[in-house]
């Protein structure tokens, strides 16, 4: 059996591979890099969120309830492209990649805030109680008794909406961010062999997502005991 | 070396007639519910009181209104002098320190060792030095017979082991009251003798106020030195437990006594 080159447009070619690796590894590194920092920011001030969903105000909870839930209920696309395209009208200018770092780190906040509130209802209500027996100070009760025990539950959470936020990553090719489908794009473009390119990136994703998985998996037993 | 229990604030003088919980006009609502009715009663420092009565009669929310779980629709709860309610949450929390509380599912911190259970409070609450309330905390394990479990995990412990830290946790911020609700029902008959000791032990050589709800209606006999009979949030009758057991007056109360005994 054999296949002419570009006949039949499906052959594999070895050499487009190596070609691309110098901007595979330079995406790489920003798909990581907007991981890192997305997770950072959705860490964080989903945990701002979720406090904020408890507040005993509702001058705090309803607003914080109105923006989550819209934030949560628009497509990261649409909120990438409003920050991308949008925001500079009103002058406030950033990089592309800033500006995907800080829409997927806010989008997925309102996932993580979803998460921290159901580890923190999860505790049992007796602790809570047992707390206020023993007089203990509030953030003594948080710091020492509610969150060690919501930690368990929120940590696996928490890694699966990491690997779903690695998979969300080529969205930012919509705003032009050099991560790992843009430089596949651009190969492809300047190659006009798309198959190689694209066939690696599938497969990056899978060798760092399936890792991850098993990861948290293995997390979540460990927490479990 | 025996554990010293006296109570970390001005103790009051046991044999004094001045009520240490008082009750006046207490109305306690859940939904259209009214679980206490206008209820008054007082104790004085040093007793041990058993609340009996049918379930549903709101003993439970009596120890709970006392430890500040439960907000009161109307009417004054007072310890020692000091409101618990109305009152400002400064005022409150204060008054609350003098009570303790064991509950019926334990609630330890799963988190903590069981010596840290035990030291937690009275190195954040009363700032105590930590070796300090680790040597209490340890005398506290041996009164209740688990010195040897001090780095154990709660649920490494039996369901009666765990109610043993939870009353030395209890102890440890020196209350002047301590509350007891149904500590043994949640514990498997051999388990409830060990409780029951140890609690029969702090009763007799301590002059901490027992305010417990029970249906073990021998340890409300063996320790009590009264008992308060409840239905429908009122109590209906009270005495020394000879009298209610032996001749109770009221019907009601030869009724519920001919079921639980």
């Amino acid at each position: 059996m054999t296949y002419s080159a570009g006949a039949a447009g499906s052959s594999w070619d070895w050499s487009a591979v190596w070609d691309f690796m110098p901007r595979f590894w330079d995406g790489v590194l920003v798909t990581l890099q907007v991981l890192a920092l997305g997770s950072l920011i959705s860490f964080s001030l989903g945990l701002v969120w979720a406090l904020g969903l408890r507040a005993p105000s509702r001058l705090v909870r309803w607003p914080v309830t109105a923006v989550t839930e819209f934030i949560r209920t628009t497509p990261l696309l649409v909120q990438l492209f409003f920050l991308f395209f949008v925001l500079p009208e009103w002058g406030v200018k950033f990089s592309a990649l800033t500006t995907g770092v800080l829409a997927i780190g806010l989008h997925y906040s309102t996932y993580t805030a979803q998460v921290y509130r159901a580890g923190i209802d999860a505790v049992p209500k007796g602790q809570w109680e047992a707390a206020t027996a023993l007089s203990l100070p509030v953030h003594r009760t948080w710091l020492a008794v509610i969150l060690p025990q919501a930690v368990r539950r929120i940590v696996p959470a928490l890694g699966n909406y990491v690997i779903s936020m690695l998979k969300d990553t080529p969205l930012l090719a919509g705003i032009s961010v050099l991560e790992l489908l843009q430089q596949s794009r651009l190969e492809g473009a300047s190659t006009f062999q798309y198959t190689e390119p694209l066939t690696v990136v599938g497969i990056a994703f899978i060798l760092i997502a399936y890792p991850a998985s098993l990861l948290v998996r293995a997390l979540e037993r460990r927490l479990a005991r | 070396m025996p554990a010293d229990l006296s109570p970390a604030h001005t103790p009051v003088p046991a044999d004094s007639d001045s009520p240490l919980i008082t009750f006046d006009n207490v109305t306690k609502r859940f939904g259209s519910t009214t679980v206490l009715d206008d209820l008054c009663f007082s104790v004085r420092p040093g007793r041990h009181v058993t609340l009996i009565g049918p379930s549903g009669s709101g003993k439970t929310t009596i120890l709970r209104l006392l430890m500040t779980l439960e907000t009161p629709d109307s009417g004054t709860i007072q310890v020692n002098g000091d409101r618990l309610f109305p009152a400002a949450e400064r005022e409150r929390r204060q008054a609350r320190k003098k009570i303790g509380m064991v509950f019926q599912q334990f609630n330890l911190f799963p988190n903590m060792s069981v010596l840290r259970n035990i030291t937690e409070a009275p190195v954040r609450v009363l700032g105590l030095a930590p070796d300090e309330a680790e040597a209490r905390a340890k005398e506290l394990l041996d009164l209740v017979g688990l010195a040897d479990r001090a780095d154990a995990k709660p649920a490494q412990l039996s369901g009666g082991q765990q109610q043993r830290v939870a009353i030395a946790r209890a102890l440890a911020m020196r209350p002047q009251v301590l509350l007891l609700d149904e500590v043994t029902s949640a514990l498997d008959p051999e388990s409830v003798a060990g409780v029951l000791d140890v609690l029969r032990d702090i009763a007799t050589t301590t002059d901490i106020t027992m305010l417990c709800v029970t249906h073990e209606m021998n340890f409300a006999r063996d320790i009590s030195d009264e008992v308060m009979m409840f239905d429908s949030g009122k109590v209906i009758e009270s005495g020394p437990p000879e009298k209610i057991f032996a001749a109770p007056e009221h019907e009601r109360t030869r009724e519920f006594l001919g079921a639980v005994l």
